[in-house]
């Protein structure tokens, strides 16, 4: 404990009341009363009301959710496992080599998202690589994005585990597919269930590359979003967001308890 | 009772007492390890016969670890080979040398229960449900954990999951065991313990050979039928357990096995049919057991600490007297530091006089010549 006196630990919660407050709640309570504001025109809104979730349910809100769902989960499973696979990978090289290569896996992440997609649509816009719309360019996008998490989420979970239980395991007789599957991944399980988690919110939030690519029938939630309030339908993206929130929210508290089991923790 | 052994992923059925009888020896052959142009195992040439617990002790980064890992296949040679039993194992994957291994800190696989761990080897070679079953029964009770078969290793205690880790191993049957600094992380009660256990299970597995690798010398001396003192990469000496402690060929062994006292003599008379020299130190002629000490040769006369007495009887016939410099107390044990001459003489005591001298005080300590070692004073390490 950095603070000991009674006083001292009541500034420093208030101080981060504050904060967590400002920086955190107030957004997210300012879109969650927009998504139900009758109308607001002045502090605070004069009604509410759950006519803009109808609405949008009654729109295109799902297909954006399912878009939006499949996306995410698609292109978060491609990520892990290549993020997976490169770790484990690169593991087994010289120092200079694994940094090397591990730099240029975060490239993408130190890009803007905008230049990613503008990237892919200029590359994947001539035969034989003609993927300019269709879904497949938005997985791309995506993978692109966020695989650099899910290295480096993985590859911090293999810094912290002791060779010594993959190489019991090798003296024991265990093949290095056996154990890899038996030993290495379980011990992984954590942080590839953290790495796709992160993953997963990455790809629900994307918007800056979506937009570049995205054909039409595969709307994903937050280009329904910014379209909403781009016309200045703000409490309707409002409702939409907050179903994006939900929706996150719900599959990673999924995910934890997931962790939490399989952990015993 | 039937059961199975394995040499790589075949499994043969065999009788387990067989098995059990059947350990193989390891053969280093010119080992050398470097890792780039630093080499960290000079060229090792061992042999650990069947059935035989062989105890590698030095500081660290002597290279006893390395050596250990190179007979898993964890390193690998960049000169000589290893033959475990009649098979070169030095381009094999450590899969395939047949082993079982204990680590420090036991490397219990977190998501399986005791059982799932003691069953892993044998799934991974594939073996069949009966005697996966039968080999883990027999395994767990080897070392006394019927009873925790169902639990996880998070729910036992560390002196527990060590014996887990040990069923884990034997349950493959292996044909060397090796033990990598098993005791290290348990405290000192629950290791004293453990040790009389390793004990124990070697008297009921006669033929397991073991390469115990620790820096703990009790752990050596009580476990091991031959010791390799490591130093600097190298076996500095090698022999059985007794041999080394009583007659240590060189300073280093004298020293990391039990801290013996190491008293600058010059051979006065070689050794007689008895084996015993005449050596002198300053004034004070004393006998020792002599190898092949001529006389005028400078020696080391090498006495254990709790040889060391500080009163007279028929069988501690040579005295030097010190200056008492320190003394500590531990209960069971009072240890004395002396000053003869220059060098530190360590006492460990079980009695003492009722009067102990005050420090700074000159003290006569006596002991019998069949309690020392006489060592060449330039022998090397």
């Amino acid at each position: 404990m950095l603070v000991w006196s009674r006083s001292g630990r009541l500034v420093i919660w208030v101080f981060f009341a504050l904060i967590f407050g400002v920086l955190f709640l107030a957004p997210l309570a300012v879109i969650l009363l927009s998504s139900l504001a009758d109308q607001w025109n002045g502090v605070l809104p004069s009604g509410l009301t759950t006519e803009h979730y109808t609405d949008v349910a009654r729109g295109a809100a799902w297909n954006s959710v399912k878009a939006s769902f499949i996306t995410g989960f698609l292109a978060s499973a491609l990520a892990l496992v290549s993020g997976t696979w490169a770790a484990l990978s690169l593991r087994l090289q010289g120092a200079a080599l694994k940094r090397l290569l591990g730099l240029l896996f975060f490239i993408p992440s130190a890009v803007p998202s905008v230049s990613v997609g503008l990237g892919l649509l200029v590359a994947f816009s001539h035969p034989p690589l003609l993927l300019n719309g269709t879904i497949a360019i938005v997985m791309i996008a995506h993978f692109v994005l966020i695989s650099a998490f899910t290295f480096g989420n993985v590859s911090a979970g293999l810094a912290r585990l002791s060779p010594d239980f993959e190489q019991v395991a090798s003296s024991l007789g265990a093949r290095p597919a056996y154990r890899l599957w038996h030993v290495t991944l379980p011990l992984l399980a954590p942080y590839l269930v953290a790495a796709f988690g992160l993953s997963f919110a990455l790809s629900m939030g994307e918007l800056g590359a979506t937009v570049m690519v995205y054909p039409p029938g595969w709307v994903t939630l937050p280009v329904s979003i910014f379209s909403l309030t781009d016309r200045g339908d703000i409490f309707a993206g409002a409702a939409l967001t907050m179903i994006l929130v939900a929706a996150t929210l719900i599959l990673l508290l999924g995910l934890e308890r997931i962790t939490a089991r399989a952990t015993g923790s | 009772m039937s059961a199975a052994a394995f040499t790589g992923s075949g499994v043969t059925d065999i009788d387990a007492a067989k098995v059990r009888g059947a350990g193989s020896n390891v053969h280093f052959d010119k080992v050398v390890v470097a890792y780039g142009s630093h080499v960290v195992l000079h060229p090792l040439t061992l042999d650990i016969a069947p059935g035989e617990i062989l105890a590698m002790i030095g500081p660290s980064g002597s290279g006893k670890t390395t050596a250990l890992r190179a007979v898993a296949g964890f390193v690998r040679p960049a000169s000589g080979r290893i033959r475990i039993g009649a098979t070169d194992v030095t381009d094999l994957p450590p899969y395939e040398r047949g082993l079982g291994m204990v680590v420090q800190n036991y490397a219990l696989f977190p998501h399986m229960r005791v059982e799932d761990n003691v069953a892993f080897g044998l799934r991974a070679q594939g073996a069949d449900k009966a005697l996966i079953g039968e080999r883990v029964k027999d395994a767990l009770a080897t070392v006394g954990m019927s009873a925790y078969a169902r639990r996880y290793p998070r729910e036992l205690s560390g002196g527990q999951q060590q014996r887990v880790a040990i069923a884990r191993a034997l349950a493959v049957r292996p044909r060397v065991l090796l033990l990598d600094e098993p005791l290290s992380a348990l405290d000192a009660q629950i290791r004293r313990n453990m040790v009389e256990e390793i004990a124990r299970l070697h008297r009921s597995l006669p033929g397991l050979t073991i390469l115990y690798v620790t820096h703990d010398q009790t752990e050596a001396l009580t476990l091991a039928d031959k010791i390799a003192i490591m130093r600097d990469g190298r076996v500095c000496s090698h022999g059985p357990t007794t041999d080394l402690y009583r007659r240590p060929p060189n300073r280093f062994t004298a020293e990391f096995l039990g801290r013996a006292n190491l008293l600058p003599v010059t051979v006065a008379e070689a050794a007689g049919p008895k084996g015993f020299a005449t050596a002198r130190h300053g004034d004070a002629v004393l006998t020792g057991a002599a190898r092949d000490e001529k006389a005028g040769d400078k020696s080391l006369l090498c006495i254990r600490p709790q040889h060391l007495s500080l009163t007279a009887d028929s069988e501690h016939t040579n005295r030097i007297v010190g200056t008492l410099r320190e003394v500590h107390w531990q209960g069971e044990l009072t240890h004395l530091v002396l000053d003869v001459d220059g060098t530190p003489m360590r006492v460990s005591a079980t009695k003492l006089p009722v009067a102990l001298p005050e420090r700074g005080a000159s003290v006569p300590l006596f002991f019998s010549p069949a309690d020392t070692s006489l060592l060449p004073e330039d022998a090397g390490v």
